[in-house]
């Protein structure tokens, strides 16, 4: 039971990880660019949603809502950093975007401690049903909130890549951006709903890390960003399955080496983890191990 | 149809193409001959707006195309199947040819070019699943011809659609081209075939480093000295 327990809230920081990692996966697939400051957009929605809960609850809104809020401002702040920030370098050497993505996260993180100060600050209890409980196993709310949305989110994201128009368009232009363009699809407008759709999914991952991290400062964004682009190399970058896989894979083995082995050495198996599947499958575990074709 | 005025394309410092000026009349086929690096390629780019020129006008159907959005030209009826094939290779072939018909909105009009396109490519149709990468380059080409096609395009650029296949199917490809022709398509065709590709040509002009050297009728250049010894074989 205890182990079942752990493979649980595994699933959940895996989720949010896994939810994370699209997004550095999306980006990376369509532009090449790993988005260093795709972390910090986790951080900026736990502070939007901290913000308008507390107009929600003037306006005597359900604060859950302030999901929706996050959504839409990471969404807009995605595509602007895209917009000012990448945009013009998209001819540069790729070496060039990587150091402003950095940049853009050390200035994210600057100014949203400037706004909202150093000091860490609680996220209100958005979840207060009563745990489930199946024999002896406990199940939180937030946890089965956490795990069964994501899923949700996770499996309408593969049908609209794989069916809905806009969604073949994204992948037509990360494979052949000049062909797309032939095929009269807007790259740009492409490129900017790949990064609104990557920075809603991190505001939605910034919610639930925040309903059993109940703590929002600036620097959050860092690990966490970092464990989930883990993930997505993990998965195979590029590859969107894989990124959901490597999110859930790598909650549970941080999990598992929490309860089992060491809490002190969680971090550190994390990313022995990667290295020994890179060892063995160099592109992901769903990765395509494909040399480009000329 | 297309006219293409005293265009000039760098890469760079590389002055690729010089004071180019062709035009397509509606109707014809008109095809571009001229060595490796001669520009071809950077004509054809030039035309559909993969790449801006730097100084002169291409103008289609009387539309100045230096005012319009790269992505909007297929729209305007202007399609073009680019030199390497470039099809989706991790998309399916429909999907492919899905992509193809990107700016039109009617469904049902849709799955009637997809089944022309079927009709015309009946290889394609068995492999509708098959991803387009694992495709042999012969049925690459008859994919990004037909994905071209899609959108029931009034003009086709083709850069060198017979390059890497066997004879057999090159002279499929041009019968093809010659078909989409009297089905009423305008063509502009590049390609390093220049006997075969002057024998279904109304005219051509033919490109050396950047410049056009030589033009006209396409029975007359076949017939050409400079051409005869240069581009086919004596
Ligand atoms: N992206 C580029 N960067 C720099 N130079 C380029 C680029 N593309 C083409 N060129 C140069 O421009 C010239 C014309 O190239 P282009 O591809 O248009 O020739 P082409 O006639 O199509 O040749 P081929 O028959 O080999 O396809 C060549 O000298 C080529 O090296
Ligand atoms: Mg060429």
């Amino acid at each position: 039971m205890e182990f079942i327990q752990q493979v649980i809230n595994g699933l959940q920081l895996g989720s949010i990880y896994a939810l994370v990692a699209l997004g550095y996966t999306m980006v990376y697939g369509i532009i090449k660019l790993i988005n260093f400051a795709h972390g910090e957009i986790i951080m900026v929605g736990a502070y939007i949603a901290l913000t308008s809960v507390s107009f929600l609850v003037q306006m005597g809104l359900p604060i859950w809502l302030c999901v929706f809020v996050a959504v839409v401002f990471c969404a807009i702040l995605g595509i602007l950093t895209e917009r000012i920030a990448y945009r013009p370098l998209r001819n540069s050497p790729r070496l060039t975007s990587l150091i402003t993505a950095i940049g853009i996260s050390f200035l994210l993180q600057n100014a949203f401690m400037l706004i909202y100060s150093p000091t860490p600050k609680p996220f209100p209890k958005m979840v207060t049903a009563a745990p489930i409980t199946v024999g002896s196993l406990q199940i939180s709310m937030s946890a089965l909130l956490t795990i069964v949305i994501s899923i949700v989110i996770m499996l309408v994201l593969q049908i609209f890549i794989q069916k809905n128009r806009l969604g073949k368009a994204m992948r037509a232009v990360s494979e052949d951006y000049g062909a797309a363009q032939l095929m009269g699809i807007n790259i740009n407008h492409t490129i900017s709903l790949t990064f609104a759709i990557g920075s809603g999914l991190a505001a939605v991952a910034a919610i639930f890390y925040c309903m059993s991290y109940p703590l929002v400062e600036y620097t959050m964004g860092t690990m966490l960003g970092l464990k989930a682009f883990v993930a997505a190399v993990l998965g195979g970058i590029g590859v969107i399955p894989g990124a959901m896989i490597g999110g859930l894979v790598l909650g549970i083995v941080e999990s598992l080496t929490k309860a089992y082995i060491s809490t002190q050495l969680a971090d550190a198996v994390t990313f022995g983890v990667l290295i020994v599947v890179l060892i063995f499958r160099p592109a992901g575990i769903m990765g395509k191990n494909t040399k480009e074709k000329v | 149809m297309l006219k293409v005025d005293n265009i000039n394309v760098f890469y760079g410092v590389i002055h690729a193409i010089k004071n180019v000026s062709l035009e397509v009349k509606e109707g014809e086929i008109v095809s571009l001959i001229g060595a490796n690096g001669a520009g071809k390629t950077s004509t054809l780019q030039a035309i559909s707006g993969m790449l801006k020129p730097k100084s002169g006008s291409v103008s289609f159907m009387g539309e100045d195309l230096n005012k319009v959005e790269s992505y909007d030209i297929l729209k305007m009826g202007m399609a073009h199947v680019p030199e390497g094939r470039r099809v989706f290779a991790g998309m399916s072939v429909k999907e492919n040819l899905e992509m193809g018909a990107y700016t039109r909105k009617d469904q049902n009009e849709i799955n009637d070019n997809l089944e022309r396109v079927f009709m015309r490519f009946p290889r394609l149709l068995e492999r509708k699943k098959q991803l387009a990468g694992t495709l042999s380059g012969g049925e690459q080409q008859m994919l990004a011809i037909g994905r071209a096609i899609m959108s029931n395009p009034k003009m086709l650029l083709l850069d060198e659609p017979s390059m890497g296949l066997s004879p057999l199917l090159v002279k499929e490809i041009f019968s093809i081209i010659k078909e989409l022709n009297e089905s009423g398509m305008t063509i502009l065709l590049v390609e390093q075939n220049a006997k075969k590709a002057l024998s279904i040509s109304n005219r051509a002009y033919v490109l050396e480093t950047g410049k056009i050297v030589l033009e006209g009728d396409a029975k007359e250049l076949m017939e050409n000295d400079a051409v005869k010894k240069a581009y086919l074989g004596g």
